[in-house]
């Protein structure tokens, strides 16, 4: 099994995220990540979905969704000329006598402090999914009050995109 | 006694044709848009049964001179009703029914189309916009419910868009890979005013269907096809949807190889034509299944190499090179990979075949099939589709099946149920053309016939309709046997009255050490009396329970035509369907009855 990361572009409609997440569990796919957002076209959004699947399955998964009729269209993101990242946030326990070793952390990491208070820090940065599990892994001595992720999103790299537009 | 000539139905045409109020917009409710819609549309029938939610649409219907209302009396009937008629016809079926359970009703018979790639139309109300969410009374989330078994559906929140949304429907459920599409529409939006404009603008920017298959595809599977020496044509429904048989014949005749049809397929190619080897599958011919187990190559022609085909698929097939073509590129190598994928409409997959096999005869490709014929005929003769007269004395289902088909012929349509009276069905009554037989393939849904024969009668009202049914298929939809008296569509019933639920006894005999639990339904007991029943439904009602009885029985069913019929044909309960290969086995393991197995190793070189 390995991972997939595909962008799926779909008619901005009532119900279509519940059509792509239903076919992959009716399919017997699990899916890593999914992030749904607008795209530069108002009718359309987007759809990145990670997906850990064989090559065979992916190609039957795939598909299956463009079968759905408010699918427009799907590509795979290849992660060597894609750049892909995720958001997180995450609230760390700080008090006067650790929080200058939690500053350094975030600094090492180019992430964000969003929010102070005298027992915590709230820590925003985005990356890759590894580099956020180092963050993670950094702060964990600190002790993680709380956290919260996006899934991914992606777009590939060079002048080319992805367009409904370039469907036809 | 039949009058309908078979015809080849062509592919409903994708844009809507321009209906009567083509033109400027005129006010109308919701509802009345809805029905415009469905006129412009041309649709002439609608099965089903108002309520609450839905009831805005029924008053403007009452005053349509083109669309007929079917009331049937449960909204299951209404939905393989739909399926019958589409099936029998081409066209779209169309099914209507309430918010809430008489939707969910329609669950069945939506999976059932969607399986079997019927094109089917339901409407349903749904609680008015400001109830949504509420669990409002009479509310269920249809669209949600039937996502994963509609080819598509919509929740029509603006009246503005009945007209677009029904078009859309009909254009989705008929073209491409047909199925069933839900339109789902709350009970305010149908009472609201709006305006109606004919033909709306349809807007489905992912929705694609590619027609015409590749050309380099084409022509390397000419080639292959031209080399084998052990080719099959594997002919599943779609050669029937696409309206290709008479393109299926020519192709089968100039490259001469044996044809099997599936079980969606029956009648897309002549049984009596000496190309054709019979049904593949479970429950297929010894010599069809045989076919495709030792063949080097398998020309799929809008099958979809279903479990019931293949059996186990490691085993199945082995040295066949694969020719795959569907219109749904999903089915290419979804279950068996295809060496050849071929993404395109039947008709014009094998349109362009017959000119690219010519192209390769005409450069010398030289096709010679005599050895492999020799093979296919030792089969054919070794191992004839067959029954053995009960040891008892009962009467033989097989007989009762093999008569009607005989004394109908093949210019009837026939429907059937699912189990042993439906595979029987399949294997004794011989189909000339397409759109002949009707059954529930890929859901496998008892008490389809009765329905769907309503709904192919009234497509097709010049032809003889048989519903051939179970005694346990018939007891869960026979109530639209009133439907059919009252709205006078004369289908013909045969009840095979086993007294079970025999295939399941079948299983239980071979697989459960004749332990059989929960089959017995006891209707040899007269529980209910069948000629009774059937009586009180407004239908005539026979019995035949002797062999010699049987011709004069169906004949005299025959010649009744102002009210259906239903015949308890009373049989026996151990005849079995053979040949058979068992759930999980191999297509090698095939039982030409039971305990006799044709041992294809042998014939292996």
């Amino acid at each position: 099994m390995s991972k997939h990361t595909l962008s799926v572009l779909v008619e901005d409609k009532p119900g279509v995220l519940a059509r792509v997440a239903g076919l992959f569990s009716r399919r017997g796919f699990n899916i890593e990540s999914l992030a749904v957002g607008p795209t530069e076209s108002p009718e359309i959004s987007r759809m990145t979905i990670v997906v850990n699947v064989d090559e065979l399955p992916l190609e039957q998964v795939t598909k299956q969704l463009n079968k759905l009729i408010n699918v427009i269209k799907i590509v795979e993101l290849d992660p060597a000329v894609a750049v892909s990242r995720e958001l997180l946030m995450v609230k760390v326990r700080a008090d006067a006598t650790v929080r200058s070793q939690v500053l350094e952390t975030v600094q090492l990491f180019r992430a964000k402090v969003v929010d102070v208070s005298p027992e915590a820090l709230t820590i925003e940065a985005t990356g890759t999914a590894d580099k956020l599990d180092a963050l993670l892994r950094m702060l964990e001595p600190f002790g993680v009050r709380e956290m919260v992720q996006s899934g991914m999103v992606a777009i590939g790299r060079g002048p080319r995109a992805i367009t409904a537009a370039s469907v036809r | 006694m039949t009058t309908a000539t078979p015809r080849e139905v062509p592919v409903p045409a994708p844009p809507p044709k321009p209906g009567p109020p083509a033109g400027a917009p005129v006010r109308v409710t919701g509802a009345q848009s809805l029905v415009r819609a469905l006129e412009a549309v041309g649709c002439d029938a609608v099965f089903g049964i108002p309520g609450g939610a839905i009831l805005p649409a029924y008053d403007p219907l009452l005053d349509s001179d083109s669309v007929r209302h079917v009331l049937v009396r449960h909204e299951q009937g209404a939905g393989h009703a739909a399926a019958g008629y589409a099936q029998a016809t081409g066209k779209v079926g169309v099914c209507m029914a309430t918010s809430g359970p008489g939707a969910t009703n329609l669950v069945t018979p939506l999976a059932d189309a969607h399986m079997d790639s019927v094109p089917v139309v339901a409407i349903t109300g749904q609680v008015a916009r400001p109830m949504i969410g509420t669990d409002g009374f009479q509310e269920a989330d249809i669209s949600g419910i039937t996502m994963p078994i509609t080819k598509h559906n919509m929740l029509i929140t603006d009246p503005a868009e009945i007209p677009q949304a029904i078009a859309e429907a009909f254009h989705l459920a008929a073209t491409g890979r047909p199925g069933p599409v839900l339109v789902d529409i709350p009970k305010d939006v149908l009472q609201a005013q709006t305006s109606f404009a004919w033909p709306p603008e349809m807007h489905l920017p992912g929705y694609r269907p590619t027609a015409r298959p590749h050309g380099k595809q084409i022509r390397e599977a000419a080639r292959l096809i031209t080399t084998a020496n052990r080719p099959v044509l594997y002919v599943g429904g779609g050669v029937i949807k696409s309206g290709a048989t008479s393109a299926l014949r020519e192709l089968a005749e100039l490259t001469g190889a044996p044809v099997v049809t599936t079980l969606m397929a029956r009648g897309a190619f002549p049984d009596s034509h000496p190309q054709h080897v019979g049904m593949p599958g479970m429950h297929g011919t010894v010599a069809a299944v045989a076919a495709m187990q030792k063949s080097d190559l398998l020309v799929a022609l809008g099958a979809r190499f279903d479990d019931r085909v293949t059996g186990q698929l490691s085993t199945f097939a082995q040295d066949a090179a694969i020719v795959h073509a569907d219109i749904d590129p999903a089915e290419i190598s979804k279950n068996r990979r295809a060496d050849v994928p071929i993404v395109g409409d039947c008709t014009e997959v094998i349109g362009e075949l017959i000119t690219a096999v010519r192209a390769e005869l005409d450069g010398g490709a030289r096709l010679d099939l005599r050895e492999w014929w020799t093979q296919l005929d030792s089969w054919r003769e070794t191992f004839p589709l067959g029954y053995e007269a009960p040891d008892d004395g009962s009467l033989s289902p097989e007989y009762v099946i093999e008569r009607i088909g005989a004394l109908a012929g093949p210019d009837a349509v026939y429907a059937a149920g699912v189990g042993q009276h439906q595979m029987w069905a399949a294997q004794f009554i011989r189909y000339e053309s397409p759109r002949t037989w009707i059954n529930s393939g890929g859901l496998g849904t008892m008490g389809f016939a009765v329905p769907a024969a309503m709904g192919a009668k009234l497509g097709r009202p010049d032809a003889t309709v048989w519903a051939i049914d179970g005694d346990g298929c018939f007891q869960m939809t026979n109530q639209e046997l009133a439907t059919c008296a009252i709205e006078q569509i004369p289908i013909k019933v045969a009840v095979i009255n086993n007294g079970n639920l025999g295939m399941v006894r079948q299983w239980q005999n071979l697989f459960y050490s004749e332990r059989y639990s929960q089959t017995d339904l006891g209707t040899h007991s007269r529980i209910p009396d069948f000629v009774m029943l059937a009586e009180s439904l407004g239908c005539t009602g026979l019995r035949c329970e002797t062999e010699s009885d049987v011709d004069a029985v169906i004949s005299q069913a025959m010649a009744i035509d102002d009210r259906p019929v239903v015949i308890d044909f009373v049989v026996g309960k151990d005849a079995q369907v053979w040949p058979m290969v068992a759930a999980g086995t191999g297509n090698d393991q095939i039982m030409a009855a039971r305990g006799i197995r044709p041992l294809f190793e042998e014939d292996d070189t």
